[in-house]
């Protein structure tokens, strides 16, 4: 079944916000803040420029409120007295000549008295300066399962850990980029590069003041998002959207590279630390895990992210007993934001390289030490949901060893590293990863898709789930299609255009094939069950027959459509207080094997080989499936190896292509994918949510083999050659064997 | 896009003489563009100081290559897939083939250019470190005519070159008696293509009965120039290479060359890095030349 | 050789794109990115960074593979150049698209007409090309949602078909 947009992208037809002109349309372009934090004094502009010809907008003409609306709505849309981070927005500008728009940027000078700043966690939790709230903390949370406090006197081993990751930029190839059109009778339309329509839709009415009926938002081709057009796009939609209303034509604002990286969201930096209980033959008894993210200067979705990390950070492991605390700190850098995986690649890479270290001290193998611990079916997760699907992760774990040559692989390098100075190692990750919006998240979307027959008989999928190459068209309509027993070509999916098709929910989460896909089936399900009440259509029908019922029923009616709305399961039940009960309908779970070679020559990591395996409900579309895994894996392998954003008091520097590395085709090893299928209630067809999964498990496995290579500890990504060159320096204090503790039994 | 076009001056006539009157005419206001991956970026980015540029890429005495029986002469506007398809330059210059297909994607070697490798002058280029181990001379023209060079002194600090403001270079030319040499080139940058480098070698080396008769190292990313090892290549001539040997010259190598921390790797890393490629190169040049 | 023009002066430039000539009134500086882009309104070859990394740029220019980033309007005085909408009358274009539709080397899209170029342009030279020199051949095309696998088979499924014609 060919991607349903294929032929337009394969040709170059396919049309992204850049490519779209509109009549007597301005461009836009952002004046931002070049301190970390201060109050704006001010504003002088250069009077070489002929400012009458420019559109100027600031916090005061913003009609509505000055807030982009998301969760706590603390992020002003354009700072008014002062700023909280670098390239914060300050003034907006627009000018029919793209050139002229870039010097008039230039030349707009802006005083600041400076603030105190904080730029890590360290510091802001050290509260050096209180930047936000009362204590720099923007969320925290507390899972607590069983008396964690007893287990330590019963251990043999207590296991200490700390693991950081740094910040991630998405890079999706497509910069940002919006169009604004404002006229007063219709309101504000926007067409953009976005993820969810409808989060626009909602910070647009705030920020304009305009009700519903008056914000249109047209999704138009998105290249790539992973996360980083999930809540960005309601910043560069608002600011657009405020240009045109001031002007009464349509704005055009596409970031260059440089602005985009720079000024727009990354993967929240993290840092977890373990304490472990361990019993002599290497169970876990219980532990306090404490996970901390950065999230920048404003809230915006980091209590969700770190909702997110911490319901994944006991991994696919049973703990008896465990105290999970959290929190996500301000910093004064732009604030971080969604990337595939959202929290889970955090707190899942402390894990897997903790269960290394537990294996270490156990001295036990990585193996093992994961099969003593594994979840099985009738066991509670840490926020005590029961696994109640027949999922094995034993056999997960032996198939996967077995794809990649695990056993024999591992002692060959053993040996064969005495003699060479390209040492290899094989490393191990498993994990599991929860699909769709967390706990009571699904019901409160309360998601509405819609299925429609058009008046020549074919049907036409309704949804304001956005495609950005993750396969939401073809899937949709595939599901449509088998439903109603139709050819896949004779199902259509409506652009994402909030006038026509209503609010299915974000595009995000991994919930779109699995939860919006489900309620596609019943939609469609309530088309035929409507033309065969009616008596239009048999029970058993042809293609032709459905088509003709069709015609002939919008021929009577006028209109055949079919909508439905999301019903949460009512056995799934979530404690939003104590943070308990069953997170997520559905888990989708992991084993990844990583070999490397580790140059000591050059310091360089390389992977030499990849094995994805996952079980996921049922895989709807191979090729699809395929692309995700293999992309997941390939954006993890840059999260571990590659991708440093280097900070200067707050500020990315190497905001450029050529320094901000991503593996190009001759980095990355051969990514061999392999599925299983247990299938899912609650989802279509029994699929399970399979976007961010493989972003989760590379990391850890890779800095498995690397320990597992040359016996150096790493406990920090991106590890690159220089961070591998320092710690193999004699002077350095990377540990090579874990800190342990006896406990005294 | 962050350069107004309308602010340049941009001239190409596709003749020597011309450009280099406009050039004798006004000196150092006419940045040469070849290829233009460098001043293209440096323009997009609104960071290029000039502002008149004049055409070198159509010139077609700066196009071609010409081999002699003793040397070869390349263009300046000879491009890096030009270096990498001419059957004499790969096979008895492997170092300059090699470096240039390191050199950005097929895309940006379509249009890279020698000259304009060596004009921009970075410590980092890929191409000038093998111009060094192989004698390079340059030939540099202006409407004064033409004179030469060694390209080992073409280079006088950092981004500083030899060239007169009415200068533009016309050809390198290399010797061609390096065919019985061991050659050996690494570069490591942050991934396998399109790579500033961290550090690059370029190394050739003659050995005779177990003894180096000849040795030539130079190295790129470490010093504001690109670096010939003199010294180290003074200690190596005339010697066996047992691995006492080895570890001695990385600590040479360590004392001739300068890196800095800069935004893509540190000083100690180059530093260390640098020693073990160059150890690398002897391991080979020990064994008999064999590529591990 | 031109009297040295005004800066700011716009000059016809005139080449083939696609196979018809063009003229178009530029400033020689502009990048022909943009000229295809906003005077041409070939919108398929596409802007991911402008700086000749990331390859979306990509046209074949007197039949070489280049980052139309990086070339000033006033160099492609002259040539022949062909952007992907060129493609369709490409003897590879057909068993490429296929290809790329069959494996899934389109997600997205954005970096597809660059990848698409890239793969004329090695399968042009190299018709039977091993898997090393696929990676080479698209190493100057970035990819952020296949991790290339499914592209690398698509280029060596589509040089399988057009060999086997």
């Amino acid at each position: 079944m060919p991607r349903k947009e294929g032929w337009d992208k394969v040709t170059g037809a396919a049309r992204y916000v850049d490519d779209m002109v509109l009549p007597d349309m301005l461009y836009g372009a952002t004046v931002r803040s070049n301190v970390a934090r201060g109050k704006i004094g001010k504003i002088s502009f250069d009077p070489s420029v002929a400012w009458d010809e420019f559109v100027v907008v600031t916090a005061k003409d913003i009609p509505g409120k000055n807030c982009i609306a998301l969760i706590l709505d603390d992020q002003p849309c354009l700072a008014a007295e002062t700023v909280n981070h670098p390239e914060e927005p300050i003034l907006l500008l627009a000018h029919a000549d793209r050139h002229k728009l870039r010097k008039a940027v230039d030349a707009v000078s802006i005083e600041f008295e400076p603030l105190p700043s904080v730029y890590t966690i360290e510091e802001s939790e050290q509260q050096s300066a209180i930047i936000w709230g009362t204590d720099n903390t923007f969320k925290s949370y507390l899972v607590e399962k069983g008396d964690v406090d007893s287990v330590w006197n019963e251990a043999a081993h207590i296991v200490e850990g700390e693991y950081f990751t740094g910040a991630q930029e998405q890079l999706y190839i497509e910069n940002n980029g919006i169009i604004a059109a404002f006229d007063p009778e219709n309101g504000v339309t926007v067409w953009g590069s976005l993820q969810c329509p409808y989060y626009v839709h909602k910070a647009l009415m705030a920020l304009c003041g305009f009700p519903e009926e008056k914000i249109r938002v047209v999704q138009m081709e998105t290249g790539g998002a992973f996360g980083g057009k999930e809540e960005y796009p309601s910043m560069i939609a608002g600011h657009a959207a405020l240009l045109s209303i001031k002007s009464g034509r349509p704005v055009k604002i596409v970031y260059d590279r440089m602005e985009d990286m720079v000024a727009t969201t990354k993967r929240h930096p993290s840092r977890t630390r373990h304490r472990t209980a361990v019993s002599k033959d290497g169970k876990i008894l219980g532990g306090e895990i404490e996970f901390t993210i950065d999230g920048g200067a404003y809230a915006t979705l980091s209590s969700v992210v770190l909702s997110r990390g911490t319901i994944h950070a006991g991994g696919p492991y049973y703990w008896p007993s465990v105290r999970i605390r959290t929190k996500a700190l301000a910093t004064n850098t732009p604030p971080h934001g969604a990337f595939r995986g959202f929290g889970a690649p955090q707190s899942l890479f402390a894990m897997e390289r903790h269960m290394d270290s537990i294996a270490q001290v156990v001295g036990i193998s990585p193996v093992e030490i994961r099969r003593r611990n594994f979840l099985e079916p009738g066991q509670t997760t840490t926020t005590e949901q029961v696994i109640r699907e027949e999922i094995n992760l034993n056999h997960l774990l032996d198939r996967a060893l077995g794809l990649s040559g695990y056993d024999e692989k591992r002692s060959r390098f053993a040996e064969e590293n005495k003699k060479r100075v390209r040492k290899k190692g094989i490393g191990i990750a498993a994990f599991l990863h929860g699909a769709g919006f967390t706990g009571s998240g699904e019901r409160y979307l309360n998601s509405l898709v819609g299925v429609e027959a058009v008046v020549d008989g074919h049907v036409r999928v309704l949804v304001s789930s956005a495609e950005f190459g993750q396969g939401t068209n073809t899937v949709l309509c595939q599901i449509a299609a088998e439903t109603l027993g139709l050819p896949y070509e004779s199902v259509t999916i409506a652009q994402p255009d909030t006038k026509v098709v209503p609010n299915s929910g974000p595009t995000v989460a991994s919930r779109t094939a699995m939860i919006v896909g489900a309620l596609v089936q019943s939609a469609a399900k309530g088309i035929k069950l409507t033309l065969t009440k009616t008596g239009l259509l048999r029970e058993d029908y042809t293609p032709e027959q459905f088509r003709a019922a069709c015609r002939e029923y919008i021929a009577a009616r006028g209109a055949l459509k079919s909508y439905v709305r999301y019903e949460a399961p009512s056995d799934v039940y979530w404690d939003d207080e104590k943070y308990r009960g069953e997170a997520y309908a559905a888990f989708a779970w992991a084993v990844n094997i990583a070999e490397v070679t580790v140059d000591l020559t050059t310091y360089a990591v390389t992977v030499d080989d990849f094995v994805a395996l996952q079980e996921v409900g049922k895989v709807l579309h191979p090729v699809l499936a395929g692309g995700q895994i293999t992309g997941g894996v390939a954006q993890a392998i840059g999260f571990a190896l590659y991708e440093k954003v280097v900070w200067q008091n707050g500020r990315m520097i190497n905001n450029q292509m050529t320094n901000y590395i991503m593996p190009t085709s001759v980095d990355l090893p051969p990514i061999r994918v392999f599925f299983e299928e247990l299938g899912n209630i609650h989802g279509a067809y029994g699929a399970k949510g399979i976007g961010e999964l493989p972003m989760d498990g590379p990391a850890p496995a890779i800095v498995n083999a690397v320990e597992d290579a040359i016996g150096v500890r790493f406990r920090a990504i991106p590890l690159l050659p220089e961070d591998l060159f320092e710690a193999l320096q004699p002077e350095s204090n990377a540990q090579s064997i874990p800190s342990s503790a006896p406990g005294t039994a | 896009m962050r350069a107004d076009p309308a602010e340049y001056r941009f001239v190409s006539s596709g003749n020597l003489h011309a450009v280099l009157s406009l050039m004798a005419g006004e000196p150092a206001q006419w940045l040469p563009i070849a290829g233009g991956t460098d001043v293209m970026v440096l323009y997009s980015a609104g960071k290029l100081p000039s502002r008149k540029l004049v055409n070198i890429g159509n010139i077609p005495e700066l196009r071609q290559i010409e081999t002699f029986p003793d040397r070869i002469r390349i263009g300046a506007a000879c491009t890096y897939t030009a270096l990498r398809t001419h059957d004499i330059v790969s096979r008895e210059f492997p170092l300059l083939a090699t470096a240039a297909s390191w050199t950005g994607g097929i895309a940006n070697q379509n249009r890279g250019t020698l000259g304009g490798n060596i004009a921009n002058a970075s410590p980092a280029a890929d191409s000038l470190p093998a111009l060094l181990v192989y004698d390079a001379e340059v030939t540099l023209i202006s409407v004064r005519g033409e004179r030469r060079m060694a390209y080992r002194n073409f280079h006088s600090g950092y981004k500083q070159t030899a060239l007169a403001a009415d200068e533009l270079i016309r050809d390198i030319s290399l010797p061609r008696r390096f065919s019985g040499y061991v050659s050996h080139a690494r570069k490591v940058g942050a991934r396998n293509a399109q790579a500033i480098s961290k550090v690059c070698l370029a190394a050739l080396g003659l050995v005779a009965e177990g003894t180096i008769r000849d040795v030539r190292l130079a190295l790129g990313s470490v010093a504001p120039v690109p670096l010939r090892l003199n010294e180290t290549e003074h200690v190596l001539t005339g010697k066996k290479i047992p691995p006492s040997l080895i570890e001695a010259i990385k600590k040479s190598v360590a004392k001739e060359i300068q890196p800095i921390d800069d935004i893509r790797s540190t000083a100690r890393y180059r530093t260390a890095v640098a020693s073990n490629l160059v150890a690398e190169f002897l391991e080979k040049l020990a064994t008999g030349g064999a590529d591990a | 050789m031109n009297p040295s023009p005004a800066a700011d002066a716009k000059y016809e430039v005139s080449f083939t794109v696609n196979g018809d000539a063009k003229k178009v009134l530029v400033r020689p500086m502009e990048r022909l990115l943009d000229v295809l882009r906003n005077e041409l309104a070939l919108t398929g070859t596409k802007e991911g960074c402008g700086e000749g990394e990331c390859g979306s740029c990509s046209i074949l220019l007197d039949g070489m593979l280049v980052n139309s980033c990086l070339v000033p309007v006033g160099q492609a005085s002259g040539a022949s150049i062909v952007t992907i909408e060129g493609m369709s009358a490409h003897a590879l274009m057909k068993p490429l698209q296929e290809a790329f539709l069959e494996c899934g080397g389109a997600q997205c899209g954005i970096c597809t007409p660059g990848m698409i170029l890239a793969a004329v342009h090695l399968l042009e030279k190299e018709p039977a090309p091993a898997l090393a020199d696929i990676r080479e051949g698209l190493a100057g095309n970035l990819c952020r949602c296949t991790g290339y696998m499914q592209i690398f088979e698509a280029v060596a499924r589509a040089a399988r078909r057009r060999v086997a014609k």
